[in-house]
């Protein structure tokens, strides 16, 4: 039952990097911009999570803390997009993936100021339990990734299909041109899709400090992240996630049958072969536009 | 004068450097048909996009229903009733016939009203309603265009700018969606503001035409004088005279040069 047991926690860590690939993927569907950051904004989101809830910091109950890390990375988002993005807005696309990777290093240097730049884990109620079935041992974490992630998409699903906000989100995405013709106020959605986009990172930043510790480096896993959008073809949401599954199972496979190293190549090595053989990506949304 | 719906006074827009619409002044009234004629970089696609606010004007007043809306933003003219149904339809590919249509109701609140639009939608473009699950990218030209109209219609327009309509069209299609268009005006009384290169099926729609060259508006009537002119016969309409041998046709200067 070893191959289970793999299988869970490869899924839990691949919803950890689908989660981010998110993020990457609606910034960029919306805005055109590649947001670089991404990874260390789900860094921030751990670790605003820790300052809220470990009792080291402010020790409020669990449910408290998340809400709370919640609003604080759907504000700062929107904050960055609006003090930052903005301003660059209409310029050359290296000036915008310039401008987020330095966000992405002030954001490690003030996460190591503010907390250390030793790791730490989150204090959970779930730390240490485990669930049996069947014979096989699974641990709560990863189980509890894996649910809040599930519950998570069909969310963004209803947000996206059903209300009139996310529609407006992905009209904007589509076709910005023709959202401003809709009357919809493209600029103000871009802000909401950067909060949004902020709130997920603050999941994704919360699930990842319940199942291991963090520091102020671990925002580099964005690059997996970055890999598995590549491989879902950026541009497509549930890509995204699915890029993101992959990845996550390809690695403990990788380190558990194959030689040592083997396990830190393999996502990048399945990247080479999906651009190699399906260049736009395995879920790609591209199509030719009629005239 | 002072009654118009939409009032476009001395509007010069530029691209950059290059000065687009030079000095434009033209009246829509209320109920009307208002075409604009012209050839490829005549400016008519550049005045459209300045009155929608997507362009801001260098120069001028555009007054729309008593409110000066030159340089408002876009989604703001749109709220004030002016709708915008862009050149080459750009619909939202990957969403349903549907969510299209919601999506041209952005503005409002109305929800049941928003209802019985789509169902009037409906009724004018039946194979939309065909379609209405289909997503908008893999509907054929004509039928993409009548989404577009069918949009710009969701948002209960005060008047509708429509840019193009029959571009890549087949002639058939043409005038299925010209007679479409004429029958929104008589029954909705949508006012129109319609540019084309297509001055024929242009100007038996609509009531008053403006032509436009190099950024300025050269000439203006009610469409039946257009039509009897000789200037528009020969340059736009392509009548022939009899007896006239084909280098004539050069050689004559129009009247307004």
């Amino acid at each position: 039952m070893d191959f289970f047991q793999l299988l869970v926690s490869g899924i839990a860590n691949g919803c950890v990097y689908g989660l981010i690939a998110l993020g990457f993927v609606m910034i960029y569907k919306a805005t055109e911009a590649v947001n670089f950051a991404q990874g260390d904004f789900m860094m921030l989101g751990a670790f605003v999570m820790i300052g809220f809830g470990n009792s080291g910091y402010w020790g409020l109950p669990f449910g408290v803390a998340i809400v709370l890390t919640l609003v604080v990375m759907g504000a700062l988002g929107y904050l960055i997009d609006r003090l930052l993005l903005r301003r660059v807005a209409g310029e050359s696309q290296t000036a915008i993936i310039i401008l987020t990777i330095a966000l992405g290093f002030v954001m490690r240097f003030i996460a190591g100021i503010i907390w250390g730049h030793s790791p730490q884990s989150l204090e959970n109620p779930l730390a240490g339990q485990e669930l049996r079935l069947a014979g096989i041992t699974l641990g709560m974490e990863d189980v509890a990734v894996i649910l809040v992630t599930v519950a998570l998409t069909v969310g963004l699903f209803f947000f996206f299909g059903r209300t009139k906000l996310g529609l407006a989100m992905q009209a904007a995405s589509q076709n910005q041109l023709a959202a401003y013709y809709m009357g919809i106020p493209v600029k103000r959605v871009q802000g909401f899709i950067w909060a949004l986009s902020g709130v997920v990172a603050g999941i994704a930043g919360i699930l990842f400090a319940t199942k291991g510790s963090v520091d102020p480096t671990t925002g580099l896993i964005g690059i997996k992240a970055f890999a598995a959008a590549v491989i879902g073809g950026f541009g497509s949401l549930p890509g995204a996630l699915l890029g993101g599954l992959v990845i996550g199972i390809i690695e403990p496979f990788a380190s558990r049958y194959m030689p040592a190293g083997y396990s830190q190549i393999a996502p990048y090595a399945l990247l080479l072969i999906v651009l190699v053989f399906r260049p736009s990506g395995l879920f790609s949304q591209l199509r030719n536009k009629k005239v | 004068m002072s009654d118009a719906l939409l009032k476009i006074q001395n509007v010069e827009s530029y691209y950059g450097p290059i000065m687009a619409i030079r000095g434009v002044s033209l009246d829509v009234e209320q109920g009307q048909i208002v075409t604009v004629l012209g050839a490829n970089g005549a400016g008519k696609t550049t005045l459209m996009k300045t009155i929608s606010g997507v362009m801001d004007p260098e120069k001028g007043q555009i007054t729309f229903d008593g409110v000066e809306i030159q340089g408002m933003e876009p989604h703001k003219v749109v709220a004030q009733g002016v709708v915008h149904i862009p050149e080459g339809r750009e619909v939202f590919p990957l969403m349903s016939v549907n969510d299209n249509l919601s999506l041209g109701a952005y503005t409002r609140n109305d929800t049941a009203n928003i209802e019985q639009d789509r169902e009037m939608v409906f009724s004018y473009f039946p194979i939309l309603k065909e379609r209405r699950d289909q997503e908008a990218g893999y509907l054929s030209g004509g039928e993409q265009q009548m989404l577009a109209i069918g949009r710009g219609l969701m948002a209960r327009p005060k008047i509708m700018l429509l840019d193009e309509p029959s571009l890549g069209l087949s002639p058939l299609l043409v005038q299925e969606i010209f007679e479409i268009l004429r029958r929104l005006n008589a029954e909705q009384k949508v006012t129109m503001m319609l540019v084309e290169q297509n001055a024929a099926i242009a100007l038996e729609l609509a009531h008053v035409g403006y032509v436009m060259e190099v950024g300025r508006i050269v000439m203006h009537g009610s469409a039946d004088e257009l039509m009897q002119s000789e200037d528009i016969q020969n340059f736009y309409l392509g009548v022939q005279e009899e007896g006239v041998r084909e280098e004539r046709r050069w050689k004559r200067k129009k009247t307004w040069r």
